[in-house]
């Protein structure tokens, strides 16, 4: 394990524990490391090294242990018993996975740790099952399918054709679209999880009098989809969120993507300062454009230092209501937390376009300001 | 057969990881007594695989499914008991439980009686299909598991609290570490007794010599059958048992790569070896967890370790330790 | 026209799955070997058809590239490892393949990175053509059916008519005959590995072309060819053309009417989901069926081995 654990800082930072006034933190990332969704996790990891990074001095005072999950809920489940029991971790974070968040985040919280989530954000853990001690820096689930959604109805789509995988998520997914979609579904289609060829649904489609098409699907799914639907000729706009049009997944798509819209909360043309900053290190330090996912890892490392500078891990309440404040220089521009402790944000339509010999995406509106979610209300704490 | 090589070796892997896991507790590293349980728990696994595969020669890539169904019975009655509500009204009410005692029959019987199903269809088959049917029945499980969303579909069953046992703390690590070891010294025992039975020798004959066990009287197919349910049982427990661990199911539990561990286990260890599947498990769980600090690329570092072991010691782990292969 | 457009559909599919199953089941048949990694080297025909069309800008060349990067990663498994197997039981077959998997697909990971690798159509072959009776239809999936059905006359031709042909016949009855007969076996092996290999990898390169071309793409892939080949038989090039043919239509016409069907008993949403849950097992019922009524397969000439 030794040589895994990133020890940032370690003698050097007792040493100048007195210039932030705080003890080291020591946090747990569980993250994707290896296997096919390692992608993920590598950005999540990465995005969040560079905030403490570029955070100098303050960003010595957190202790990371970084742990792959192979994508493996089991393997999450001891990973989180591992940093809480032998590790003593006071904060756990980086899983990108909601079925591995519920199998951890509510064993973790149980057991008074902090846990601050960079991406998985599942509906459980948003209404009954909220916590005091469980933050979402990302979004909650449905709030891009939402935002879609909201999109759609926008621009006078009168029809649309919606599909998602048969999965939680993926039921989910079509569930927060309709939420705000205010014209016709034509068509709902399941369809199964890790399947690559959508020829029968791409003909579904086009036998369809839909005016647009929907669609979730992560990773690998998504590009499939994406490259054939181009293939079939089928002219239909596609509308997705933010998942399949990532800059992690852009590349493998290639032109098929040109002029998708899709939502997010977050994109690197967003006008702000930190963001701008944000962009440009990522780039300096990996040589690559940073992701979503590395977007909201960062935020979430900024989000933590945040707080270690207004109080005390030892104080858990105080320490609680130092996140909750969110006083951290977002790269979303605006942040905060929800009643849930999950963001209240603005949430953009982007649209996938060539920049020089990279695609990547542009901001070309809004879909939803100052945005919750539709679980918060049942959270009681 | 008086206190033999064999004999040896296998109490002495036995008592490593007692050794270990009370080393581990007394030193107040809990983690590692998890570590030790999660080997005691794959053993057990490993030794129902291994009286099908080792003992019967029915090479089953499925077992995942026992295993998976094991730990869904366990997720499925937990949280029921803790929602208070039946998990079943027809045609007779069932009442969730999150006493293991009433959970490891129930575990125990759906593993078996999937068994019997997957069992009987498969075992018309031979070689090569036989490996292939079982593992496409496992993976039919699988992709039911992910999209059957009455109990979490893909995102798995949480149930937060670890199931008791009368007069025990199943929370403390070294007391669940001492439930698992001791089901699996009875798991040993049991497939000890067995084996040296006239079913096991039975079983045996016709794993070596088919045509000559039939012409003895005995059916091969009834016999196998009656193993293979065994062994699925077993695997059964050692599913319920992790679930536990981890308080939480998952299709991944179902999964042909969970098969293909178990079957890791056997071989690594040794193949029709009582304590090989121990030895096994134990060795594959020590190697995650180092080779995983070396490398970010540590799976393929297993890879070679495991083609080495394959190419250049048969036998397995036991089969170095005693200096023989048992068969070819 | 939205059946005839779903049926070229599962047509596609199962030539795809035919191209994996061939070469899996002549390793079966003359070998008598399990080979887990068959959807590794799928894999790797998919990665080198992405590296060599990124650095040459040609789709071609590419495709050219998976075929003998998967035929040279097939000869050299077979000479490093997979020899050394032959005279084992499947169970050291199956752990050493399964080994093999994670050293490709970690070693990919290695070489290639994390991210999935980029991988689209020349021009003249992207796109819709329209068909007889008005149907528009992707012309790369035209082409599939095509090299699918071109290869499945080259095996015939070349089992039915070469003199390696002969040699792969007589393997598959008698190994010890062909030995003494003078035929360097080493030499056949490598060739029928390499041989399977390479239309694993010619396979990859193609999905991948239109699906994604990630790591572990060949794993779902391997087990539907285990479907197929145990449909078809083991060992039969024809039992795995049968056997493609009829997943790649079950699954394809299963995920297309069932839904439907159901909509008819329950209301539509509850239809969607038990529809796509029951499609997906559509095709291990299938096999069920097939192994209840004929244990060797359709076309199987009864030896497992």
């Amino acid at each position: 394990m030794k040589l895994k654990r990133l020890l940032i800082g370690g003698a050097a930072a007792i040493a100048l524990a007195g210039a932030a006034g705080a003890e080291p933190v020591k946090v747990g990332m569980i993250t994707t490391l290896s296997g096919g969704g390692a992608g993920l996790g590598v950005d999540t990891r990465d995005g969040f090294l560079l905030a403490l990074k570029n955070a100098g001095e303050a960003g010595q005072q957190v202790e990371l242990v970084i742990e792959d999950d192979q994508q493996k809920p089991d393997v999450a489940v001891q990973i989180a018993d591992k940093m809480i029991q032998s590790d003593q971790v006071d904060v756990l974070t980086g899983i990108v996975w909601s079925n591995l968040a519920m199998a951890v985040v509510p064993a973790a919280v149980a057991q008074d740790k902090f846990y601050l989530s960079t991406n998985a954000a599942p509906s459980q853990l948003a209404g009954a099952g909220c916590h005091p001690k469980y933050f979402s820096v990302s979004y909650q689930n449905d709030n891009l399918h939402e935002a879609a959604g909201a999109h759609a109805t926008d621009a006078g789509i009168g029809k649309v054709f919606i599909m998602a995988p048969n999965y939680p998520a993926g039921q989910d997914s079509l569930a927060g679209f309709k939420r705000y979609y205010k014209g016709e579904v034509v068509s709902e289609v399941y369809t199964q999880v890790g399947q690559t060829d959508y020829a029968g649904e791409i003909a579904q489609i086009r036998a369809s009098d839909a005016d647009a098409v929907f669609f979730f699907l992560p990773g690998g799914m998504g590009i499939a989809f994406m490259k054939q639907y181009a293939e079939s000729g089928v002219g239909k706009p596609l509308i997705g969120p933010a998942f399949s049009f990532s800059q992690d997944i852009l590349p493998a798509v290639g032109d098929a993507a040109l002029g998708v819209k899709n939502t997010a909360q977050w994109s690197k043309d967003l006008e702000n300062q930190p963001n701008a900053a944000f962009v440009e290190t990522f780039q300096a330090e990996y040589g690559r454009l940073p992701s979503l996912y590395a977007a909201q890892a960062y935020d979430t490392a900024n989000l933590l230092l945040s707080a270690m500078a207004k109080a005390d891990l030892d104080d858990a309440d105080a320490f609680r209501a130092a996140l909750a404040q969110a006083d951290f220089p977002s790269v979303r521009g605006k942040f905060r937390f929800g009643p849930n402790q999950h963001p209240i944000q603005d949430y953009y339509v982007r649209e996938v376009v060539r920049e020089g010999d990279v695609l990547t995406n542009k901001i070309i509106g809004p879909a939803m300001a100052d945005h919750g979610d539709a679980y918060a209300e049942q959270c009681k704490m | 057969m008086t206190l033999n090589r064999d004999t040896v070796v296998n109490l002495a892997i036995l008592a490593l990881l007692v050794a270990t896991a009370i080393g581990a507790h007394v030193l107040g590293n809990g983690f590692t007594v998890t570590l030790a349980t999660k080997a005691a728990i794959f053993g057990l696994a490993g030794v129902g695989l291994n009286l099908a595969l080792g003992y019967g020669g029915l090479i089953s890539f499925g077992h995942a499914a026992f295993f998976g169904i094991g730990g869904y019975v366990t997720g499925i009655l937990a949280s029921h008991a803790a929602a208070g509500t039946p998990v079943a009204t027809l045609p007779f009410t069932v009442m969730g439980s999150n006493e293991m005692l009433g959970i490891w029959p129930m575990a125990m019987l759906a593993a078996g009686l999937a068994a019997l199903v997957i069992g009987a269809l498969s075992l018309r088959t031979w070689g090569v299909y036989f490996i292939m049917v079982t593992l496409a029945f496992a993976q039919m499980l699988y992709y039911f598991a992910i999209s059957w969303p009455r109990y979490g579909g893909e995102d798995g069953l949480s149930f937060y609290v670890r199931n008791s046992f009368p007069g025990l703390n199943t929370f403390a690590p070294i007391q669940y570490f001492a439930i698992c070891t001791t089901l699996l010294a009875v798991a040993l025992v049991f497939t000890a007794v067995v084996t040296q039975s006239r079913f096991g020798l039975a079983l045996q004959a016709a794993r070596q010599n088919s045509q000559r066990t039939v012409a003895l009287g005995i059916r091969p197919y009834a016999i196998r059958l009656t193993a293979f349910v065994l062994s699925g049982m077993i695997v059964g427990l050692a599913g319920s048992l992790y679930a536990d661990l981890n308080r939480f199911v998952s299709p991944a539990m179902l999964s042909w790569h969970m098969s293909g561990e178990i079957m890791v286990f056997v071989i690594l260890g040794g193949v029709g070896r009582l304590c090989g599947p121990v030895a096994g498990a134990a060795l594959f769980i020590l190697l995650e967890h180092v080779l995983g600090g070396v490398s970010d690329y540590w799976q393929a570092l297993l890879g070679l370790l495991l083609l080495a072991i394959v190419l250049f010691a048969p036998g397995g782990l036991i089969g170095i330790l005693t200096q023989r292969r048992r068969h070819a | 026209m939205l059946l005839a457009e779903q049926a070229l559909n599962g047509l596609q599919y199962g030539m795809m799955l035919f191209l994996m199953a061939a070469g899996l089941t002549l390793v079966f048949g003359v070998m008598g070997l399990i080979n887990l990694a068959h959807g590794s080297l799928y894999m790797a025909g998919a990665f080198a058809c992405a590296a060599v069309a990124a650095a040459t800008g040609s789709f071609w060349l590419g495709l050219a590239a998976s075929l003998v990067a998967a035929a040279a990663a097939g000869a050299l498994v077979e000479i490093a490892v997979i020899r050394r197997l032959y005279a084992r039981d499947h169970l050291d077959q199956v752990l050493a393949t399964f080994a093999l998997i994670l050293v490709f697909s970690e070693g990919t990971r290695w070489l290639f990175g994390s991210f999935p690798l980029y991988l689209t159509l020349p021009p003249s072959l992207s796109g819709a053509v329209m068909l007889p009776g008005g149907l528009h239809y992707p012309l790369f999936r035209l082409v599939i059916i095509g090299f699918g059905a071109a290869v499945a006359l080259g095996l015939w031709w070349l089992i039915a008519r070469t003199r390696l042909g002969i040699r792969i016949r007589a393997g598959e009855a008698d190994r010890e005959m062909i030995g003494a007969l003078g035929v360097d076996i080493a030499r056949l092996y490598t060739i029928v590995f390499a041989l399977g290999a390479a239309l694993a990898g010619f396979a990859g390169a193609l999905v991948g072309t239109i699906q994604s071309v990630q790591v572990g793409m060949g794993e779902p892939v391997l087990i539907l060819a285990f479907v197929v080949v145990v449909i078809g038989g083991i060992g039969s090039i024809k039992g795995a053309f049968v056997g493609a043919l009829l997943v790649g239509m079950t699954d394809t016409l299963g995920k297309a009417l069932l839904p439907g069907l159901l909509s008819r008993m329950w209301d539509a949403a509850s239809a969607n989901t038990v529809g796509a849950s029951l499609a997906s097992v559509l095709i291990y019922v299938l096999m069920a069926v097939v192994l209840i009524l004929r244990p060797q397969g359709l076309f199987g000439a009864g030896a497992g081995r």
